[in-house]
């Protein structure tokens, strides 16, 4: 329960500004308003998912072009004219998105550029496009008869489809495919593990953020009822950049503020400077530079946190229950879950697992454990998916899964935690644990928007906090994640691999770092999860806590296995008190 | 297009590809040091070239009394926070090694502009002017922020290619300047026409290129800038700050920008904003590679040369949106021939 | 405490240190003599690691610091630290993971030879003494390194600026008990050679055993400190820190270990 206060203020004030304000002022709101609808895309698809985009402006103009060729050589309807514009920029950004975000992040920032040059040299030099005079005569848009003509019942149009993006953006980052687009900011190999297709998830969040600002170029064709080249160069590209990281990049408010300061500080820097030093010139860049950098130097994530922090938080409560989602049908214990066949890992010269055979039945704990570099991640990274095998076969139940990608392996119901927590640090527990049940939801991009989806969601974040009560963090649910202890943090990691409803848990030392006690309670809980027909494969260091725990142990070294059994016969296994201890028993 | 022709565009390509790659240099070394993308480096490029260009002429350029300035804003910036007593103790002693060198290359560039025959001497004042003014624009623009994200930084970085390009505006106005030739010797090798020029620019970016290999390599100076990029926690704990070692990267950079304007300033009419575009096909070649890789993005600036030589011949009007462009089947290969990404992890 | 009569090379006064929004050390106060080994013990998120950023001018630390009887301000930097002698070597090592392990060492040493210091060779040469794995792996990438072998260089590359004052964070996590043996006999013979230093330790039987002096840090704030020996034999440290296995085997097996440590 957010305050809803200074949504509503900043919605009363846009309400209310066409009273207030002169023409003039009118006419620079509209252009704000249409530059906040291209910084929202840009806050979804920089501030929140860490892909940076230098081609919006093309995007604006592909929209503004595509309405007027429609409406002024075929003289369609501008409805057309937005239909084509959305269709040529959807294919647009799909096509570079296919193209960059297949490789690297940092080829989007190229790609783009690439695509912002060429788009604005094609509007400037093709007699279709009017070259560089443009087009000129687009006709007003028409709503049920009422033309809108004006300057301030354009202002009402602007500014509704601007909340209503806003609105979209906020429901969309309050979900599910929320959650999922916060992954993609650096998390992306944590997120395949539970399910994410992060790879189509940047590309649909390039093509919404392009969606967006091909949807103000339509708006804009019409209010201007011109189209020329300059305003969709490469710099308008970059100026949008500047409109989301200083109005801040993270937040969907952040679009409009920066916008806003954006626009205003060139309007006034340009009344004013002439004055100021008695002379004109090109002094405006200049100070608009220096004021940009002093403002980010006050406040490097921009404007919004800033305005955030004085502002009154709510107060948050647990989700309220909801019916539990369905689970997995449990296996009969002794059934056959993991087989490892003669499976080999090789780093270049650098043989980490060297045939390892083992096969785990259902309904057990067992302990995987061995000096530092034997090789006991590099299992964990080969059974999800996260490395390919060098040479063997990895079978889960029955099904050959060494060539599956963490994403199908993840659908087949394995669920694991990091050696070093991977979490989103500045999300919530609640946030971070849902992100586990990303499978066991279905709900996409567009039900989200327009909150269809909140039966759904309602049980996903049930089943969150339901996890987090039980590994004992119900009292920390709405803590950012990176607040917590680094021992918390495991454990919040074993809560996001339950919220998967796993058949095998595999825990990379879940318990370093914690203290007897809390060792103590996660044993219990271990227990507890072993009960109720969750398989669990653990790597852990301190024998002492496998000794009590787990049903047999295995012991690898220098990517083999040594020794095999419970524990207690491993503990006194010649081989084992050589590799630990240095001692020939 | 006959072989004549294609070698011509060929020594064109590598001349001008040479040139990229010691900006894509540039740019690698300054991302992987401080993760800023380095937008200002054209800024340097043309300030090098029109410096030389208004020594030449006679004339003081106005790059000097924008490092004169600097030092004093670096002077002021190191003085806030402090006591005012500590302050003021330190005073002194601050002025004289932050002023000692705005003021000497102030000196030399005075000497210089009346001595107009002194190539030299043109040369050694225009590095003078120009390299010093890299640190201190990671002084006083980025390292009160280095802890920022890649993306605020770049957006401080093209901020500060405004403020640059503004600056430039005002000290040389906007008609372009072209410098003397270094040398007018051509000779025939077969059937190419092969200018001394040329032969020195490629010669000088070869040179520097295995200079700044021996540095990286062979001296703890450089090992320890590499260091910084690797971990940059762990190179604080070995006595390297961020602050040392942005500002000698960002040293370097200017140093190489500079060297790289005195190398095109005869070759073309030079305009305050001429680095940008020069710097931004630099940019294109070091992305080819990731921004990680030196050897990568020096193959990718020379592609950027043969891209650029290319399209000239066919479509000179549009040679340079056309280098960008001709950047997406660059992309589609790549990506094709890639068999799956890696997502980048943060931890 | 009258046997600490040494002098002290820090003393730390009323000291904060804030983690983001969260203060996670709050108003500690303790010190630390010349020649000693002096530990940090407690559980995870007590602030233990936090405290060590502080005292290492990596967080911002509020409160009084005397660093080798210097005061602090302005607040010294990491670099002015490293210089005037004190060492961090961090829980997560902080190696030049595609830099060879010569280079780390060499680096280790970059302060100094900037000084004009150019005794770095007889530094590696007694780090190689000391750490003898290191020589063989010294063309390696660090990255190749095992666990154990990571802290050592990560040793190797501290004692490379020849600190009066190390701290050590948790430098046995994540290693296999042979190796945590062969650290702490390590520093236990840095010891002997004059460096002082600072341990913060999950492991507080192997901690306890090897420390002068030791504090207990719970949320932030010190709940016990005296000589080691009998915080190792306090009740309550026994409960919450040694920890007592119900099971006998790897009781046994802890204590074989132990011995052989002391």
């Amino acid at each position: 329960m957010k305050a809803r206060l200074p949504p509503m203020i900043a919605i009363a004030a846009i309400a209310a500004a066409p009273l207030l304000l002169s023409d003039y002022y009118i006419i620079l709101m509209n252009y704000i308003g249409l530059a906040s609808l291209v910084a929202l895309g840009l806050v979804l698809l920089t501030g929140v998912a860490g892909l940076t985009s230098f081609g919006q402006a093309a995007f604006v103009g592909l929209g503004a072009y595509a309405t007027a060729v429609v409406t002024t050589r075929y003289g369609w309807s501008p409805w057309l004219g937005l239909a084509v514009g959305m269709t040529l920029t959807a294919t647009a950004a799909l096509f570079l998105g296919f193209i960059t975000l297949r490789l690297s992040d940092q080829y989007l920032p190229l790609g783009t550029i690439a695509w912002g040059i060429s788009i604005y040299f094609a509007f400037g030099n093709l007699v279709f496009l009017g070259e560089h005079s443009g087009i000129p005569g687009i006709p007003p848009l028409s709503l049920f008869g009422w033309t809108i003509d004006t300057g301030w019942r354009l202002y009402l149009v602007i500014w509704l489809v601007v909340l209503l993006a806003l609105l979209a953006a906020r429901n969309l980052l309050d979900s599910r495919i929320g959650r999922a687009i916060r992954t993609l900011n650096g998390h992306a190999r944590m997120a395949e593990s539970f399910g994410v297709d992060t790879g189509r998830l940047k590309i649909i969040v390039f093509v919404y953020s392009a969606l967006l600002a091909s949807l103000a170029g339509w708006l804009y064709a019409h209010f201007l009822r011109y189209v020329s080249p300059s305003p969709f160069g490469i710099n308008a590209g970059i100026d949008y950049l500047f409109m989301a990281v200083i109005g801040g990049s993270g937040h969907i408010w952040g679009a409009v503020a920066g916008a806003s300061i954006l626009t205003l500080m060139r309007e006034w820097l340009k009344d004013i400077l002439p004055h100021l030093l008695g002379r004109n010139g090109n002094y405006e860049i200049i100070v608009f530079g220096l004021l940009v950098v002093l403002l980010l130097h006050r406040t490097s994530s921009g404007l919004m946190p800033f305005l955030v922090r004085m502002l009154p938080g709510g107060r948050l409560l647990r989700p309220v229950a909801a019916a539990p989602l369905p689970q997995r049908p449990r296996l009969a214990r002794g059934e056959t879950l993991l087989a490892i066949d003669r499976v080999s890992k090789s780093f270049g010269a650098i043989g980490a697992v060297r045939e390892l055979s083992f096969e785990l039945k259902a309904g057990g704990i067992v302990g995987l454990i061995g000096p530092n570099g034997a090789g006991k991640s590099t299992v964990f990274n080969l059974a999800t998916g996260l490395l390919p095998v060098t040479a063997g076969s990895i079978m889960f139940r029955g099904q050959r899964i060494e060539r599956l990608g963490s994403r199908e392996i993840a659908e087949l119901g394995i669920a694991r935690t990091f050696q070093h927590p991977n979490l989103l640090a500045d999300r919530s527990a609640l946030e971070n644990a849902a992100i586990g049940a990303h499978l066991r939801g279905e709900a996409g991009l567009i039900a989200a928007s327009l909150r269809l989806e909140r039966a759904e969601e309602a049980r996903l974040r049930d089943e969150a906090a339901r996890q987090l009560e039980r590994v004992g963090l119900g009292a920390n649910l709405h803590d950012a994640a990176g607040s917590l202890p680094l021992g918390s943090q495991r454990i919040l990691e074993i809560a996001r691999a339950l919220c998967a409803d796993p058949l095998l848990l595999l825990l990379d030392e879940p318990a370093a770092g914690l203290r007897h006690l809390e060792k103590q309670a996660l044993a219990a809980l271990l227990r507890d999860l072993r009960d109720d027909g969750v398989s669990i494969l653990l790597v852990e260091h301190d024998m002492n806590f496998l000794m009590g725990l787990a049903d047999r142990v295995l012991v690898m070294e220098f990517g083999r296995l040594i020794a095999d059994g419970p524990p207690h016969a491993v503990q006194s296994d010649p081989a084992v008190l050589e590799a630990y201890l240095g001692v020939a028993a | 297009m006959n072989l004549d022709i294609a070698l011509w565009l060929s020594q064109d390509a590598i001349t001008n590809g040479a040139v990229y790659a010691l900006l894509a240099i540039a740019l690698v070394l300054v991302y992987t040091v401080t993760r800023i993308i380095f937008v200002p480096q054209g800024e340097f490029i043309s300030f090098a070239a029109l410096s030389l260009a208004s020594l030449q002429a006679g004339q003081v350029p106005g790059t000097v009394y924008l490092l004169i300035a600097g030092g004093i804003l670096v002077v002021a910036a190191d003085s806030v926070g402090l006591p005012r007593a500590v302050a003021l103790q330190r005073l002194p002693g601050r002025l004289i090694r932050q002023m000692a060198l705005p003021l000497a290359a102030g000196g030399i560039a005075w000497w210089s502009a009346s001595r107009p025959d002194d190539l030299w001497l043109q040369i050694v004042a225009t590095l003078a002017i120009v390299t010093p003014l890299g640190p201190m624009v990671y002084r006083l623009a980025f390292q009160p922020i280095a802890h920022a994200s890649v993306l605020v930084l770049l957006i401080v970085a093209v901020a500060v290619h405004y403020v640059l390009t503004g600056m430039g505006l005002v000290f040389f106005g906007g008609e372009g300047l072209r410098s003397n030739p270094y040398s007018s010797l051509s000779f025939n090798v077969g059937v190419l026409n092969v200018t001394a020029q040329s032969l020195l620019i490629v010669f000088a970016s070869v040179t520097l290129m295995a200079a700044l290999w021996f540095v990286f390599e062979r001296t703890l100076y450089g090992k320890a800038l590499n260091a910084t990029a690797i971990n940059r926690t762990g190179a604080q704990l070995i006595g390297v700050s961020p602050s040392f070692s942005g500002q000698l990267s960002f040293a370097l950079a200017a140093f190489i920008a500079a060297i790289s304007g005195l190398l095109i300033a005869p070759t073309t009419t030079v305009y305050y904003d001429t680095g940008f575009l020069i710097s931004l096909k630099g940019f294109v070649g070091a992305t080819v590679g990731g921004m990680a890789s030196y050897p990568l993005a020096v193959v990718g600036s020379l592609l950027v040369g043969f891209l650029e030589a290319g399209s000239s011949f066919w479509w000179s009007a549009f040679k340079d949106s056309l280098v960008f462009t001709l950047i997406v089947p660059v992309l589609l290969w790549r990506s094709l021939a890639t068999p799956h990404s890696e997502g980048d992890e943060r931890q | 405490m009258s046997r600490r009569e040494a002098p002290a090379l820090l003393v730390a006064r009323d000291v904060t240190v804030a983690y983001g929004k969260v203060a996670a050390v709050c108003g500690v106060s303790f010190d630390i003599r010349l020649g000693e080994v002096v530990s940090i013990v407690g559980p995870n998120g007590a602030g233990k690691t936090t405290l060590l950023a502080g005292l290492m001018g990596l967080l911002p630390l509020r409160g009084e610091v005397e660093r080798f009887g210097k005061g602090a301000v302005p607040p010294p930097t990491v670099e002015q630290l490293v210089r005037a002698g004190m060492g961090l070597i961090p829980e997560r090592r902080e190696l030049f993971a595609t830099l060879s392990v010569e280079d780390n060492l060499r680096l280790g040493g970059f302060d100094r030879w900037r000084q004009g210091e150019r005794d770095g060779a007889t530094d590696l040469a007694n780090i190689y003494a000391l750490f003898p794995q290191l020589r063989e792996r010294r063309h390696q990438q660090a990255a190749t390194l095992s666990g154990g072998e990571r802290q050592m260089l990560a040793m190797g590359r501290a004692l490379m600026a020849r600190p009066k004052l190390l701290l050590l964070d948790e430098p046995s996590l994540g290693l296999a008990p042979l190796v945590t043996r062969e650290i702490f006999r390590i520093i236990d013979r840095l010891r002997t050679e004059g460096v002082s230093i600072l341990l913060v330790e999950q492991n507080a039987s192997a901690a306890l055993q090897l420390a002068d002096y030791a504090y207990v840090m719970e949320s932030g704030s010190f709940v016990l400190e005296g000589p080691a020996a009998e915080l190792a034999r306090n009740e309550r440290v026994i409960e919450a820190y040694l920890g007592l296995a119900p099971v006998e085997g790897p009781r046994k097996l802890q204590r074989e270990t132990a011995k052989q440590q002391v």
